[in-house]
């Protein structure tokens, strides 16, 4: 295969990628800079959001447009010749979605310390993709990860669990970016959030559906390029304003020096309640640094294993190493991979530092009289809230302050919510930095978004296009068939996904949260066990999949939707605050409501949604049930059959070794 | 690789129970409280620098044992 004339071919294609994406990011440097001048004269704030969002749209559809493709192994993946690094920076794209750019940062903000098991179980997670999962599953040749199972555990049955696992965590997974995109676009386009949820859509589906493997590649590098210089401009121009060195993380350690500093002067001046083993409500001061004060030590370990093992399981995620051209690429991939993401990750609690020492600085303890007007856009938006109410305008946040007895009349801590998924967002707007930069956030939260939903529906049209239609049920169909049932599907399963986020399920960081644990607890036992060890047998990974999975989504969905019957059937009772041990809720007060009795399945503001559990067990955690089950039924049912074919297990050695054809290709051809 | 599980284990578990006792100390120079410090970046570029190694060496081990593709 690999004749000289091909091999410099790819040379010659793999040094114009070089060149070619220097130009495009001198290109995008060059439209901010053309923005700002734009600013300078006095073109208005909403324009520039409208060119920020529909110019880089653009460019992504003509990336889309250019490299789309109909050819099959183009289409699955994308020929199987991404070099490492351009395609850990394409997992970047993939990986790093809404609740990294937009979620993350918030939630380091609102849970100091405790919100680094987020980091942490995002970036260990590639650990467990390059040792136990990704060069095996490149080796072994297949399109999708359903394909894998389905090989591995012979028959359709295995292949049909792997796809209803995979659509229902990308489903999950894909309802927070087009949350996220909803979001954006209500703030910067001014619509309405649930019209704007719809119009995200548009953006995601106009990328995803045209080219496949092939064209989403290409747009997730131009979109990591972009999420990468939004994310990292504002934090390097605070770092280099308040400590003139523009390297945040070094600087952010002084930020949070002067963050303790601050929080203790808060709480002398009696502008802030700290939270102590007596109280610790949500309306009081947790230390930035002080651990456990959000999550007890279980729950807190429990979120990095999650998002560790979620990692090696989301199918769209391992997908991307399908499309190396080798399995040492595909290692080292990985560690590209991780490279590129460490990038955001470790700028993340900078992020969060920085804007929470200008919000305890510039807005709280301030006169009521001084807010600046950028808080009523979010405020109308019912993001930020004042006093109990939405900020929506100088008159409603002063007359809801003084309906409270004893106000001082300056912004206490307790006065002032806001909404985790709006700190990044606003942070530049916090520090009163240029609009420009504003919309460059706004466009980077953007491509985060599309990119990670791209990857995401496209993981989700394969395993419907490649998995069922053409593996289950019409083996013959021809290429352009399976592709217009693949965008078909695809269309629909987008808009259902766009009509659950319009309810606002969760914040975005625990929808994606759930979407790694539903993957943890139906993929990774299989897909471990089936490569390490040749004694799992068919019974076994279906009934373990079943198991684990569903058990996780039970918990899930009864906790989130269904509270009242998990108290009233299910032996849950209220999660604990960490600290002071007490219930987070109190049930019987509740259920006696007939209205929150009567509230099924549970809507948002439903104080029971969330905060029900077994063994205080956050239900982002539910893969911790769900994975030792898997792990177990297989092991159990599997000793309990008769052993896989020498075959299989021949079969199985080979995906072990890097050396020769794809597993699947010896197999059929 | 079983002593790369290890280090990960190490790095992604084990040190943060400790995370009280280590912000008793502070890093030099940056002022981070040594136990927030390690979660919020020593540990990921442990991570980093862990996987690139892990490619190296694995990529080593195919070549030696006659494994490794052809290029």
């Amino acid at each position: 295969m690999a004749t000289q004339t091909s091999t410099s071919a790819a040379d010659s294609f793999y040094k114009q990628l070089g060149r070619m994406y220097g130009i495009y990011t001198g290109g995008f440097v060059a439209f901010v800079l053309f923005l700002a001048i734009l600013e300078q004269v006095g073109v208005p704030n909403k324009i520039l959001g409208y060119f920020f969002v529909f110019f880089t749209l653009a460019v992504y559809a003509i990336i889309g447009v250019a490299t789309r493709t109909a050819q099959l192994s183009e289409y699955y993946v994308a020929g199987r010749r991404v070099p490492a690094f351009y395609n850990g920076m394409a997992t970047g794209a993939d990986w790093m979605s809404a609740a990294s750019f937009v979620g993350m940062a918030g939630s380091l903000f609102l849970l100091g310390y405790d919100g680094l098991a987020w980091v942490l179980g995002w970036t260990g997670g590639f650990v467990l993709v390059s040792i136990l999962v990704g060069p095996y599953l490149r080796k072994f040749g297949a399109y999708t990860v359903p394909d894998f199972l389905s090989f591995r555990y012979g028959g359709n049955f295995a292949r049909f669990l792997g796809v209803i696992v995979l659509v229902c965590c990308s489903f999950t997974y894909v309802t927070a970016q087009i949350y996220g995109t909803g979001l954006i676009a209500s703030r910067f386009l001014g619509m309405q959030f649930e019209i704007a949820v719809f119009a995200g859509l548009v953006g995601i589906l106009l990328c995803a559906m045209l080219g496949g493997m092939r064209a989403v590649t290409w747009t997730q590098i131009a979109q990591y390029i972009v999420l990468i210089v939004a994310y990292l401009t504002p934090i390097v121009i605070l770092s280099m304003q308040h400590y003139k060195i523009p390297i945040p993380e070094l600087t952010y350690g002084r930020a949070i020096a002067e963050i303790t500093a601050r929080e203790q002067e808060l709480v002398q001046t009696g502008l802030a309640t700290l939270c102590t083993a007596a109280n610790c409500g949500p309306a009081t001061l947790k230390p930035h640094i002080q651990p456990f004060l959000n999550y007890t030590p279980l729950n807190y370990f429990g979120i990095i294993f999650c998002m560790m093992v979620g990692t090696a399981s989301l199918p769209h995620i391992l997908m991307r190493y399908f499309t190396t051209p080798s399995v040492k690429e595909a290692r080292d991939s990985v560690a590209w991979s991780l490279l590129f993401i460490f990038l955001l990750y470790f700028s993340a609690p900078a992020y969060a530092a920085f804007s929470k020492l200008e919000v305890y600085t510039n807005i709280i303890g301030r006169d009521l009289t001084q807010i600046r007007p950028w808080l009523f856009n979010w405020g109308e938006l019912g993001l930020i809230q004042i006093c109990g109410k939405n900020a929506t305008n100088l008159d409603t946040v002063i007359a809801a302050c003084k309906a409270i007895a004893g106000h001082p009349g300056v912004l206490r801590f307790q006065d002032f919510v806001i909404n985790t998924d709006v700190i990044v967002l606003s942070t530049p707007e916090i520090a009163g930095l240029p609009y420009v930069i504003s919309g460059l956030v706004a466009a980077g939260g953007l491509a985060a978004a599309l990119s990670t939903a791209d990857g995401l529906l496209l993981a989700i049209a394969n395993a419907l296009s490649h998995d069922i239609y053409y593996k289950m049920l019409d083996p013959k169909a021809p290429t352009i068939r399976r592709l217009t049932v693949a965008r078909v599907l695809l269309f629909f399963v987008a808009v259902a996904s766009a009509a659950l986020a319009a309810t606002r399920p969760s914040d975005i960081l625990a929808m994606v949260g759930w979407a790694f644990s539903l993957a943890m607890a139906g993929n990774f036992p299989a897909i471990v066990l089936g490569i390490w060890w040749k004694r799992a047998t068919t019974a076994g990974a279906i009934c373990g999949i079943a198991a684990g999975w569903g058990i996780c989504l039970f918990y899930l969905v009864c906790s989130r939707y269904f509270p009242q019957a998990g108290v009233a059937y299910f032996g849950m009772t209220s999660l604990l605050n960490p600290e002071t041990g007490q219930a987070l809720v109190n049930v019987g007060q509740v259920l006696a409501d007939p209205k929150w009795l009567a509230d099924v399945p549970a809507s948002a503001a439903n104080p029971l949604a969330n905060k029900v559990g077994w063994f205080d067990l956050n239900n982002i955690n539910c893969g911790l049930l769900g994975m030792p089950l898997g792990f177990l039924v297989i092991y159990v049912v599997s000793l309990l059959g008769k052993e896989p074919s020498k075959e299989m297990q021949s079969l199985i050695d080979e995906i072990r070794k890097p050396r020769g054809r794809t597993v699947l290709d010896e197999k059929t051809n | 690789m079983f002593m790369h599980l290890g280090v990960w284990v190490f790095f992604g578990y084990i040190i943060h129970m400790f995370v009280k006792q280590l912000n008793a100390f502070t890093v030099p120079i940056l002022g981070f409280p040594l136990g927030f410090y390690m979660a919020a970046q020593g540990s990921l570029i442990v991570f980093v620098v862990m996987l690139f190694m892990f490619a190296r060496q694995q990529n080593q081990i195919d070549r030696d044992h006659g494994y490794a593709e052809d290029q």
